[in-house]
């Protein structure tokens, strides 16, 4: 909304810029796995305790398929948790911003819901829901209901109060301020939400799985330390990783299509 | 930067001829702030008649902006009246004035054509329609080629313009502009005085044009009423004896500008004192 001058930046550059961003990360990454290669590789550091980059591939070569077989159950879990907590979020974050005596009573609770710990629920869940998807989903949601929630309630709270008094005046109804300025201002805000969301909702399905579970990655990197198969635990961990990083990349690619408007570099 | 329109000369609208199309009568305002109450207007007497620019001009922090507000049925006063269109009621403000803020407040995501359709839009008239009822006055203004671009691409004096026919679609019978091109740079500044003129001549309206630029009230307005420093009280009325619109030129070099320009000048140094 600043008078700033357009700024259509030619494709070259950008990718070219994109390349500069990566370079320091990668190389940094490349230090790391070097370090842990030659720590592992020291006398007196048992395979047991420390398993080498190098032991880490090979594992993930071996089991690919039953990593894989694993991965797909904790990314449903992931994905469908994800979805769940984007609904409830966007319902109650509505909800709190159209009913000020609701969000003036569910807000404390929302962030004083933060402050229990996901692992002590994680079991009582299970209980309350069964083996399957369910306590899963239910985790999943929970960690990720929040980012979702604050993050879109401060956008639609953030829209200027100029544009609130030119609406009135132009004679919208509350919920046509809602539809065509509220809620499209609120989107940058939203995808900070979904892509905080993104990175720690696998840590849910872990924790899910963790508490009671017949298959996904999380139960198989239990199992696997537990029968002292070290390699097979990182290369689970890798594949955790990935996954919560490929969802955070897929949130911000999600934005760029969402919010055309906003061009990169002024909200990462 | 002309528009090319045929501007039918609208005859000079004195305030005896007709009801008045709006009336401010003792009006008073004031704010809580954490200093204590603010008195942004006092006892304030104020009118237009139909299809008259009325031209508000005093320094910053006047309550200019306050009584627009009230005007355009988004506040109340403290005592006194507001009318527009001899009509009371906030609701009814509400729906008589159309209110242009400062800023162009244009949507980043919605194009020129769509950001001034919104005055239709909210109306409930669907979008397409919406569009094809906005389209003819880009044209007429001579913005047709920049219907579609986003106002990022924009220059603030373009995106001004279209805040402008976003202002004119929602189709009241009153204006109310505030400080419309405060923040754009001079040469700008003239250029959109002129395009303003003209639009007004082609879209007659009631108009309460609120500035704190002395020229600019004195070249757009049909009356001038200058306002003290905080509390806003009206020091004096002027009336501006030229046909709208006005050949920029012509007008500023007039014997008879200068002499309104200098008492609208000395009665805002009187209202300072």
């Amino acid at each position: 909304m600043s008078g700033a001058p357009p700024a259509r930046e030619p494709t070259a550059p950008r990718a070219r810029g994109a390349l500069r961003r990566a370079g320091p990360p990668a190389l940094l990454l490349a230090a790391a796995v070097a370090t842990w290669q030659g720590v592992a590789g020291l006398d007196g550091v048992d395979d047991l305790t420390l398993a080498s980059p190098a032991e880490t591939l090979a594992a993930l070569a071996r089991d690919l398929p039953l990593l894989l077989d694993a991965a797909r159950v904790t990314l449903l879990e992931v994905v469908l948790g994800l979805a769940l907590a984007v609904a409830l979020g966007t319902v109650a974050a509505v909800g709190m911003h159209l009913v000020r005596p609701l969000r003036e009573a569910a807000y404390p609770l929302l962030v004083a819901s933060q402050a229990i710990p996901v692992v002590v629920l994680a079991p009582l869940f299970v209980l309350a829901f069964d083996y399957g998807l369910a306590p899963k989903l239910a985790i999943v949601a929970l960690i990720c209901f929040f980012p979702v929630t604050v993050n879109l309630l401060d956008g639609l709270r953030s829209v200027e109060p100029d544009l609130l008094k030119l609406m009135r005046s132009l004679g919208a109804s509350r919920l046509a301020t809602l539809r065509r300025v509220e809620l499209p201002s609120a989107l940058p805000s939203f995808f900070s939400g979904l892509r905080v969301a993104a990175t720690v909702s696998v840590i849910g399905a872990v924790f899910g799985e963790w508490a009671g579970a017949d298959a996904g990655l999380g139960r198989l990197v239990l199992l696997a330390n537990n029968q002292l198969q070290t390699p097979r635990v990182y290369a689970g961990v890798v594949l955790l990783t990935l996954m919560a990083v490929g969802l955070f990349v897929l949130a911000g690619l999600l934005e760029r299509v969402a919010v055309p408007w906003k061009r990169r570099g002024a909200s990462a | 930067m002309r528009t090319g329109l045929e501007a039918p000369v609208a005859p000079p609208h004195k305030l005896k001829e007709g009801p008045e199309a709006i009336a401010v009568r003792d009006v008073t305002r004031s704010f809580r702030s954490p200093r204590g109450d603010v008195l942004a207007l006092e006892g304030i007497d104020l009118a237009a008649a139909d299809r008259e620019v009325l031209a508000v001009v005093g320094p910053s922090g006047c309550g200019k902006s306050t009584l627009l507000e009230l005007l355009a049925g988004l506040g109340e006063p403290d005592a006194g009246t507001v009318a527009v269109t001899g009509e009371r009621s906030r609701e009814a403000r509400l729906g008589a004035c159309a209110y242009m803020p400062q800023r162009d407040l244009l949507l980043p995501w919605r194009s020129a054509l769509d950001n001034a359709a919104l005055a239709l839009e909210v109306q409930g008239i669907a979008r397409p329609e919406a569009r094809r009822r906005a389209l003819p006055l880009f044209e007429r203004f001579g913005l047709a080629e920049f219907a579609r671009a986003l106002p990022a691409e924009l220059s603030g004096g373009m995106r001004q313009r279209v805040a402008f026919l976003r202002t004119l679609l929602a189709g009241r019978p009153a204006l109310l502009l505030d400080e419309p091109f405060g923040a754009l740079d001079s040469i700008t500044r003239a250029a959109m005085q002129e395009w303003l003129a003209e639009a007004l001549a082609a879209e007659p309206r009631t108009v309460v044009l609120v500035t704190h630029d002395v020229r600019e009230a004195l070249f757009l307005g049909d009356r001038v009423a200058v306002l003290s420093p905080r509390p806003g009280r009206v020091v004096t009325e002027l009336e501006v004896p030229f046909e709208r619109p006005r050949p920029r030129r012509e007008t500023v070099t007039d014997p008879a500008f200068a002499v309104l320009e200098e008492r609208a000048l000395e009665a805002l140094e009187d209202g300072g004192r």
